[in-house]
């Protein structure tokens, strides 16, 4: 049984899509079949991340009808063979995502998969709880700015009372924090939370933190998941982030202005 | 402990230490309405109407409080009688 993982955060525009990309794409490119579905039903913008828009034949929500089947929907990436799009449909009935029919699906992919990736709509309306419901793992993507936090903690408490696993009282969800878009120089400035500060705030296990880095745009322009840039900050940020969720110890990177090494010695343990 | 507080000394006090105390305020706020049973609001208004019956009190003047701490939980009534009005009933 493959694990599913939400990939969510309340606030919109906070980074949910590139992180699903990046992070199906280097669990993929680390030998784990991986699916990641575009869960933002009317919106969908993951196979544009992704780059794969022009090969969109059916998608989540014909699965569901059983109008078409989930191998006529998966998209494989082109790049890795390990990795697949189920891609959002443009329909505007966002109750299309039935719960049923969702877990149908979900199950039906972690079977044939390690890990399913769902990428969560802004907000937290019917789409993004779909998104939320079945997961045994949340990422939480946080910028270090007040209203992402506070919607961050918000999430957090959803994924705790109103998931699969707390409605059966199993093992909760296990919840990562992922901080996005930071920019060294503004904390050190004292503009902008840092870190700690965010970490201290939602006590959550730090996942990564990604830099603020021009390359996120690059690689959303052109379709490419930014993980593949390898000599960006960003792409790195992200493979640390995937070897870490894989159980390796990888010290935090990008945290400082110069490489004064204060980050890494306090969180590198 | 020394390490960072070292570096807190280094950095200027900008706009971050005011994000990051309302934040603080505004999170734990948040934290304890989550954890209140939906029942509170109905339960005051009840509560409220039963105590009209004997006395003229406003919805100001009960306050129902809610805590959990580890395993127990305390509800907590304050009704607060006005000065004059205590013998309708």
């Amino acid at each position: 049984m493959g694990r599913t993982i939400v990939v969510t955060s309340g606030k919109g525009g906070v980074g949910k899509t590139t992180t699903s990309a990046a992070f199906a794409m280097g669990l993929a490119q680390r030998g784990h079949r991986s699916v990641v579905i575009d869960f933002d039903v009317g919106l969908r913008n993951l196979d544009l991340i992704m780059g794969c828009e022009r090969r969109v034949v059916y998608d989540f929500v014909n699965v569901i009808n059983g109008e078409a089947n989930l191998n006529q929907a998966l998209i494989r990436d082109k790049r890795c063979d390990n990795l697949y799009i189920l891609p959002a449909s443009q329909t505007r009935d966002k109750e299309a995502l039935t719960k049923e029919g969702v877990g149908k699906v979900l199950d039906e992919l972690s079977k044939t998969s390690d890990y399913v990736i769902c990428d969560s709509p802004a907000g937290i309306e019917h789409g993004a709880h779909m998104a939320m419901y079945y997961a045994d793992d949340a990422l939480v993507v946080t910028n270090p700015e007040v209203s992402s936090v506070r919607d961050s903690d918000r999430m957090l408490g959803i994924l705790a009372s109103r998931s699969r696993r707390a409605e059966n009282n199993a093992e909760p969800i296990r919840e990562y924090l992922l901080l996005t878009r930071y920019a060294a120089e503004r904390v050190e400035r004292g503009e902008m939370l840092s870190v700690e500060d965010v970490h201290e705030i939602l006590s959550l296990d730090l996942l990564g933190v990604i830099p603020e880095s021009k390359s996120v745009l690059n690689a959303s322009n052109s379709g490419v998941p930014v993980i593949l840039d390898v000599e960006s900050d960003a792409g790195q940020a992200y493979g640390d982030m995937v070897a870490r969720y894989l159980g390796e110890e990888v010290p935090h990177r990008f945290l400082g202005v110069q490489k004064r090494g204060f980050f890494s010695r306090i969180f590198g343990g | 402990m020394g390490l960072m507080d070292y570096f807190r000394s280094t950095r200027h006090k900008g706009s971050a230490s005011v994000a990051k105390e309302r934040l603080q305020i505004l999170v734990a706020h948040d934290r304890s309405e989550r954890h209140r049973p939906s029942y509170l609001p109905k339960l005051q208004r009840e509560i409220l109407e039963v105590i009209r019956k004997y006395v003229e009190v406003d919805m100001s003047s009960v306050s129902v409080n809610y805590e959990q701490e580890d395993s127990r939980e305390i509800l907590e009534l304050n009704i607060i009688l006005p000065e004059a009005a205590q013998t309708r009933a």
